[in-house]
C-alpha cells in the first residue's frame, strides 16, 4: 500500500523507460539528493565528511567498476586496488608536470587505467573462470611492482609517494572538505548515472548474458572477447577516476601500501555484500563495509570498555570474513536483494503477499 | 656454470615448499570442487597452533597430535558451517567463501594465539651442505629434508588414494559426486575425511614455512605464492602441482639472480604470475588440468 505502482500512467516512452518511473521514486531521490546536496554540507561536522561521505562515495565509485566487471559479467578480479593506483598515479603526473585542469586529470587517470585494465583483460580469451584469477593478481603484482621500482611515475619520490598539488576549478581552488565533498559527490553522481543507463541497454545485456551462460551468449552472436574487454575498460576507468579521487579529494598524499592486494579484497567483499550486479549495491556495500570498524569500536568499547587495537584488528577481520560467508549462505544478492524484498512488502502491505 | 646449477637446485627445493601448499588446494579441489583461498590461512592457523603449544614446553609429538586434532575440529566445523548451506551454489559462490573463510581464520588464528613472530626450530639443521666438494655448489639441507619430506607426503597420499577404501571414495567424488552418493558413499563425511588431509598438509607445510620464514602473519602469503603453481599445474592434478611448483621455484629464483639486477630486483611477486599467465595462453587449463567442456 505504501510502494504502489497502480495508478501511475505511462503514455509515452520516455516515461515508461524512465529509471524510476515511480512518483514515490522520483520524490525519495529528490530528497536524497537534496540531503546529499545540501543538508550534509551545511550541517555536517568535518569527521562527517572526511571520514565517512568522502571514503564512502569513493569506495562506492570503486565498488561500482568492480560490481560490473564481476558483478554483470561474472569476471573474478582479484586486482582492481591496482587499477586505482594507476588512477591516482597518474592523475598525479598530468597535475604535477602537465599542470591540466583537474576534472581532465581525473578523466586520463581512469583512461589510463582503462587502457591497463584493457591490457590484462586480453587473457580473457582464452582463460576462463578461476583461471582469470591469475591474471588480475598479475596485474596487482605487477603494477605494484613498476610504481615503486620506476621512479618516475612517483615524481621521482624516493619512496613511491606521491603529494597531491592542489586543486582549482575555474580559479576557485578546492581544498575545505565541504568543497571536496560536493567534488567527490558531483563526480560520482555523473559516473552512477553513466553506468546506470550502460547496464539498461544493450552492452549491459550483454554482460549479463556473459555471466548467465557463456556458451549460449556466444551462439546467439554475443561477442564475448569484445564485451569481456568492455568490462574489464569500464571498470578499470571507474577504478581509476576513484583512485584519482582518493589521491586528490581523501587522501591527498599517496603511497602504494594504499592499493594492496588487501584493499582487492576488501572491495569484493562491498561487491559480495552490497549485492553482485546491482548499482544500487555498490552504494550498500561501501556504506556498510565504511561503517563497518567504526561500529565495530564503538560495539566493543561499550560492551567491553577500553581493547587494545590488535584485538580489535582481529575482531575485524574475524567479522569481515564471518560477514562474507554470511551474507553467502543467507542472502547471495546482498543488501540490495534485501532492499528489493522490502519493497515488495512495502507493496503488498498491510497483505502479506 | 655452477652458480647457475647452485640457484637452480636451490630454486627446485623451494619449489617444493610452494608445492606442499599447492597439494592441499589440489586435494580440496578434486574432492569437493571448492578452489579452497582458505588454505593459507589453515596454513598460518596450524604452525600457530603447533608453535605456541610447542612454547608451553608439550613435547614435540603430542603438539602435532593435538594440531592435527584441531584441524579435523577445525575441518568438521568448516563443513558444517560454510560447505553444507552451499552445497548447490555456483564454484564462485563457493571460493568467495572460503575468501570470507581466510579472513575469518587469520582473525581466529592470531586473536587465540597473538600476533607476534614465533621462530620455530624442530630439530632440522640447516647448514649449507656442500655438494661436489671442490666445484663449491652449497645446498641448504633444510631445503633437502623438506624435499624428502614432501616426497613422502606425495607417496602417502598416492598410497592412500589409491590403496584403500576411502582414497577410493575420494577419487568416486572427485570424479562424479551424484554417481558415488547413488553408490552409497556419504558425501558429508568425504568432505570431513578430505579437509582434515587438507589441513594435515597444512600443517606439515606451515610446519616446514615456519621453520624457513618464521611463523608469522605472512604466511598466508604463502598462498598467493602457491596460487601460479596451481594454475600452471592445473587445478586437479597433484603430479601437475608438485612439477610446476618445480618450474615456478626454479624460474623465480632465476630470474631474480639473472633479471633482477637490471630492473632493480623485487621480481618474486610478480614473475611466477606472468609466467603462469603466458603459459596459461597457450595451455589455458594448465599443463595437467583437465579440459572443461561446457555443455549448454
Amino acid at each position: 500500500m505504501l510502494y504502489r505502482e497502480c495508478g501511475v500512467f505511462k503514455p509515452t516512452y520516455a516515461e515508461d523507460m524512465a529509471i524510476f518511473p515511480l512518483p514515490l521514486d522520483k520524490w525519495g531521490m529528490g530528497i536524497l539528493l537534496i540531503v546529499a546536496f545540501l543538508v550534509i554540507p551545511m550541517f555536517a561536522d568535518r569527521y562527517l565528511l572526511t571520514s565517512i561521505m568522502i571514503p564512502f562515495l569513493i569506495y562506492s565509485l570503486s565498488t561500482l567498476g568492480l560490481n560490473i566487471l564481476t558483478g554483470y559479467t561474472g569476471q573474478l578480479s582479484l586486482g582492481h586496488a591496482a587499477f586505482m593506483a594507476v588512477g591516482a598515479y597518474t592523475s598525479f603526473n598530468l597535475s604535477f608536470r602537465l599542470d591540466l585542469p583537474i576534472l581532465l586529470c581525473f578523466l586520463g587517470g581512469g583512461l589510463m587505467s582503462a587502457a591497463i585494465g584493457t591490457l590484462f583483460g586480453i587473457p580473457t580469451m582464452r582463460i576462463k573462470g578461476f583461471y582469470l584469477i591469475v591474471s588480475t593478481l598479475a596485474a596487482q603484482f605487477t603494477i605494484e611492482w613498476v610504481i615503486t621500482h620506476w621512479a618516475w611515475v612517483s615524481g621521482e619520490n624516493v619512496l613511491g609517494a606521491i603529494d597531491t598539488p592542489p586543486m582549482e576549478i575555474l580559479g576557485r581552488s578546492i581544498d575545505t572538505p565541504v568543497e571536496k565533498y560536493l567534488l567527490t559527490l558531483v563526480v560520482v553522481i555523473v559516473l552512477t548515472i553513466f553506468a546506470k543507463n550502460l547496464v539498461r541497454g544493450k552492452i549491459g545485456r550483454a554482460w549479463i548474458s556473459i555471466r548467465e551462460m557463456a556458451v549460449a551468449s556466444e551462439i546467439i552472436g554475443v561477442s564475448q572477447f569484445r564485451y569481456k574487454l568492455l568490462a574489464f575498460s569500464v571498470s578499470s576507468f571507474y577504478a581509476g577516476v576513484a583512485g584519482a579521487l582518493i589521491a586528490f579529494c581523501h587522501l591527498g598524499c599517496v603511497q602504494i601500501t594504499e592499493f594492496e592486494l588487501l584493499l582487492s579484497f576488501w572491495l569484493l567483499g562491498m561487491v559480495i555484500i552490497g549485492g553482485m550486479g546491482s548499482i544500487l549495491g555498490s552504494f550498500l556495500g561501501a556504506g556498510f563495509m565504511v561503517l563497518l570498524p567504526i561500529y565495530i569500536n564503538r560495539v566493543v568499547r561499550i560492551t567491553a570498555g577500553f581493547v587494545p587495537s590488535d584485538i580489535l584488528t582481529n575482531l575485524e577481520l574475524m567479522i569481515f570474513g564471518g560477514l562474507i560467508i554470511l551474507f553467502l549462505i543467507v542472502e547471495p544478492y546482498g543488501l540490495a536483494r534485501l532492499w528489493l524484498i522490502i519493497k515488495g512488502k512495502l507493496r503488498a502491505w498491510p497483505m502479506p503477499y | 656454470m655452477f652458480f647457475f646449477v647452485e640457484v637452480l637446485l636451490s630454486g627446485l627445493l623451494a619449489g617444493v615448499m610452494y608445492s606442499l601448499v599447492a597439494i592441499g588446494f589440489v586435494l580440496i579441489l578434486k574432492a569437493t570442487g571448492v578452489f579452497n583461498f582458505a588454505q593459507g590461512a589453515m596454513v598460518l592457523f596450524a604452525a600457530l597452533t603447533f608453535v605456541c603449544l610447542l612454547e608451553k614446553a608439550i613435547p614435540l609429538w603430542a603438539a602435532f597430535f593435538i594440531t592435527l586434532a584441531a584441524m579435523i575440529m577445525l575441518a568438521v566445523a568448516i563443513e558444517r558451517i560454510v560447505l553444507r548451506p552451499l552445497v548447490a551454489k555456483p564454484p564462485i559462490i563457493l571460493f568467495m567463501a572460503t575468501i570470507g573463510l581466510a579472513f575469518f581464520l587469520e582473525g581466529l588464528a592470531q586473536g587465540i594465539w597473538g600476533a607476534d613472530v614465533h621462530g620455530l626450530n624442530i630439530g632440522i639443521p640447516d647448514d649449507p651442505f656442500e655438494w661436489l666438494m671442490n666445484k663449491g655448489i652449497l645446498i641448504s639441507q633444510f631445503d633437502l629434508v623438506a624435499a624428502f619430506i614432501a616426497a613422502i607426503l606425495v607417496t602417502v597420499l598416492v598410497l592412500f588414494f589409491h590403496k584403500t577404501p576411502t582414497g577410493t571414495a575420494i577419487m568416486a567424488v572427485s570424479d562424479d559426486p551424484e554417481a558415488a552418493q547413488s553408490v552409497g558413499i556419504s558425501l558429508r563425511w568425504i568432505w570431513v575425511i578430505t579437509w582434515s588431509i587438507s589441513g594435515f598438509v597444512a600443517l606439515v607445510a606451515g610446519i616446514m614455512w615456519g621453520t624457513r620464514l618464521g611463523v608469522q602473519y605472512s604466511l598466508t602469503l604463502i598462498v598467493l605464492k602457491a596460487l601460479p603453481v596451481l594454475i600452471l599445474g592445473g587445478f586437479e592434478s597433484i603430479a601437475g602441482a608438485i612439477i610446476a611448483g618445480l618450474i615456478i621455484g626454479a624460474s623465480e629464483k632465476l630470474a631474480d639472480v639473472y633479471i633482477g639486477p637490471y630492473v632493480g630486483g623485487g621480481l618474486e611477486n610478480f614473475f611466477p604470475y606472468l609466467l603462469a599467465m603466458v603459459i596459461l595462453c597457450f595451455r589455458p587449463y594448465g599443463l595437467f588440468g583437465r579440459e572443461v567442456i561446457e555443455r549448454v
